[in-house]
């Protein structure tokens, strides 16, 4: 395959254009392009030139939306020809995220998912107004590496002590990381309540989550 | 005349309206459990938990909302009119973290640092109203609401703006403030305090907020709606849309809280704000912000209803001139707006912190605001013939009695926090160090008023049984714990 179709599926992602990055995964696919090759070399560079450009304040959260949107519409059309081979795309983590009990607010928490997924990590995102008890079981369930916690509210930010008890309590706390996140929180609090970071914004939740699974390999070897 | 700033025409505001009546029918206002009955019993059709209401009544039910009211003093006196143009302000309240004084750092708030706030706005004019501006954290979680009204009405004769954390909790709130003003009926005739109440965008009055405007329109006790769309997030981009929203919201609210008790104080307001697409963060001192409040505040006003905004906030971490510049200004503007009740001053951080420093700043931006919509005034028959008559072209107008009559009426003089080149201020300190001194100046001032001393007991004893309730030892910031273990001795 020609290096100027990997440049058009990573092109595709900048644009957050979703039917062009799918309709270029199906002609890889077609052409008999490794679906690995198309992710390494097409789609998750253009996440990445995504990823700086945001960083360097040229491009915006809208922006971010529409690739996030492009690339999963891509991989929508490659995941299947991954399993088809037997294989499946080496993930980044499994995230647990939720927001805490008491509280309905969601927009950062769904920014927050949106990147995670589309710099590789598989997000279990458990919605809004979630106990301590159900962030324990779904972590267990899905056998999560993280789990995120947010909170936009004062009064529902001490909630998310709760989880981390709640973890604690159910045994799982030394098999997973936690990340805390929402309007009120600090790292102050985050260092607080027992939490393994806090991140201020959604790019930077990537950037902490990436860093966390690190830690938590590091510690594996 | 009395200086006037508007973002909306008339056609503008009309539009909005109509799509504010269209929204709140289809797609309809997510509703609690709570209020569907009374929804249904007025005729609105309710399916899976969304209300769909008809325009006609949520017109009268905005029509049936009072055009005012006022809030009152602890001496029982008229002291804050929601009403017409009038302009109140208040500062920003249930705020986690304080800028400490010393290390100018935020931490966690304390009691003490509610108490002291609370003492510099007693002592400052340009707050009508107090806030319940800080959550406690010497205080456990479930009793954060009432503990800081506790505090506010303890070291203040002004009014309060609050709000409960719960649903159930607003009773014990309410019970607090029954205690203070000499019981329900008293609190209902001359209520002291406001309950802000906060739809959740879009479009979705939970079962808190449900519970809260229909418990609150029983008990006769006023109700802030506080609708917060945030443009482009929870909210359409465009600001003339999260206006809409803002709208549909309010009307919303106006109609379950009317349907509960018509005649029921009920105020238009709110805290929208933009959304960064740079940081998702939503500033409160972005102009788009103010414009927002400015525009929300308009439909209310052309509905002639009482209102509301959050402004005279800032972004900036420490007291600086980014800050201060964004203060300012919303606090111009707010003015301007005519808006009843203008919350904020005080915070910073989009909102995460609190500082006293800046609360006595901005209490200086605020008394500029209020001395420009005093306007320009004609103040006798000649404008400056009559004084050239007298003075001639030696222009010696120093000496003129109109000059010593009148420059107190015509002049603002702002405390030392702004430097005018007074003697003893020049250089020595920059305005967050004059702040702080202007600080202890008003809290060596401050002189407690208590209260009758039965209402004082029963409010002690209300707070010690309901303290003990949580494992509360002592009364942070009231009494101290040994004297509170020996019963009511101070």
């Amino acid at each position: 395959m020609a290096s100027d179709h990997f440049s058009a599926m990573r092109q595709s992602i900048i644009d957050g254009a979703p039917d062009t990055a799918s309709t270029l995964a199906q002609q890889a696919v077609a052409s008999g392009v490794a679906p690995i090759d198309a992710i390494n070399n097409g789609y998750v560079p253009g996440m990445h030139d995504v990823g700086e450009q945001f960083a360097k304040g040229q491009m915006f959260l809208p922006d971010m939306m529409a690739s996030a949107e492009a690339m999963r519409a891509a991989m929508s059309v490659l995941d299947p020809e991954l399993r088809k081979l037997g294989t499946e795309r080496p993930m980044a983590g499994t995230v647990v995220l939720g927001t805490t009990k008491g509280d309905i607010h969601e927009i950062g928490k769904i920014l927050v998912g949106t990147l995670l997924t589309a710099h590789g990590f598989r997000v279990h995102d458990l919605g809004v107004d979630v106990a301590g008890e159900k962030f324990a079981d779904k972590a267990r369930e899905f056998k999560a590496d993280i789990v995120g916690i947010s909170a936009l509210l004062t009064t529902t930010m001490k909630n998310q002590k709760g989880v981390v008890e709640a973890i604690e309590k159910a045994g799982l706390r030394s098999h997973l990381k936690i990340m805390v996140g929402g309007a009120p929180v600090t790292r102050r609090w985050a260092q607080e309540i027992g939490a393994d970071g806090y991140a201020p914004n959604a790019m930077s939740a990537v950037a902490l989550a990436q860093e966390l699974m690190q830690q938590k390999l590091q510690v594996q070897s | 005349m009395r200086p006037k700033f508007e973002l909306l025409d008339r056609p503008l505001i009309e539009r909005i309206l109509d799509e504010a009546f269209q929204l709140i029918e289809d797609p309809g206002v997510r509703v609690a459990p709570y209020v569907v009955e009374l929804l249904r019993e007025a005729g609105v059709p309710v399916e899976d938990g969304v209300a769909h209401i008809p325009e006609a009544l949520a017109t009268r039910m905005v029509d049936l909302a009072p055009r005012g009211f006022y809030l009152y003093g602890r001496n029982g006196r008229p002291a804050v009119q929601y009403a017409g143009e009038n302009v109140h302000f208040d500062p920003g309240s249930s705020c986690l973290n304080i800028l400490d004084p010393e290390t100018r750092q935020p931490r966690p708030a304390l009691s003490a640092d509610l108490v002291r706030l609370v003492q510099v706005a007693e002592m400052l004019p340009q707050f009508a109203a107090q806030s319940t501006a800080m959550v406690c954290n010497d205080v456990p979680p479930e009793i954060g609401d009432w503990y800081r009204l506790l505090l506010v009405l303890w070291y203040s004769e002004k009014p309060v703006v609050t709000g409960a954390f719960s649903a159930s909790s607003l009773h014990t709130l309410l019970e607090l403030l029954a205690i203070e003003s000499g019981g329900p009926d008293a609190l209902r005739e001359h209520p002291r305090a406001i309950f802000d109440v906060c739809p959740s965008p879009p479009l979705n009055w939970s079962e808190f907020a449900s519970q809260n405007m229909v418990d609150l329109a029983r008990a006769g006790v006023p109700a802030e709606i506080v609708s917060m769309p945030l443009a482009g997030a929870t909210a359409p981009v465009t600001l003339a849309g999260s206006v809409v929203q803002h709208a549909a919201e309010c009307i919303s609210g106006i109609t379950i809280h009317q349907l509960a008790q018509a005649g029921s104080p009920i105020v238009w307001g709110g805290a929208p704000a933009i959304f960064d697409m740079r940081t998702g963060k939503t500033p409160m001192g972005a102009i788009e912000t103010a414009m927002l409040d400015v525009a929300c505040a308009q439909v209310g006003k052309y509905l002639g209803l009482p209102t509301h905004a959050y402004m005279v906030a800032g972004d900036g971490r420490l007291i600086d001139a980014q800050v201060e510049m964004e203060s300012g200004m919303s606090a111009v503007l707010g003015a301007l707006t005519g808006i009843n009740m203008i919350s904020g001053a005080g915070m910073l951080d989009f909102l995460a912190c609190h500082s006293v420093e800046k609360l006595v700043i901005d209490a200086e931006a605020i008394a500029s605001a209020q001395r420009l919509i005093e306007g320009i005034e004609p103040r006798g028959d000649s404008l400056a013939v009559a004084m050239f008559a007298q003075t001639g072209l030696a222009g010696d107008f120093l000496k003129l009695k109109e000059t010593r009559a009148l420059f107190r009426k015509e002049q603002h003089f702002p405390s030392a926090i702004i430097d005018r080149g007074l003697p003893n201020m020049e250089g020595e300190l920059d305005v967050a160090g004059r702040a702080r001194q202007r600080v202890h100046e008003l809290l060596a001032s401050y002189e407690r008023h208590p209260l009758h001393a039965d209402r004082e007991q029963e409010m002690i004893a209300f707070a010690q049984r309901e303290g003990r309730k949580a494992g509360l030892d002592g009364l942070p910031g009231l009494l101290r714990p040994d004297y509170a273990e020996a019963g009511l001795t101070r």
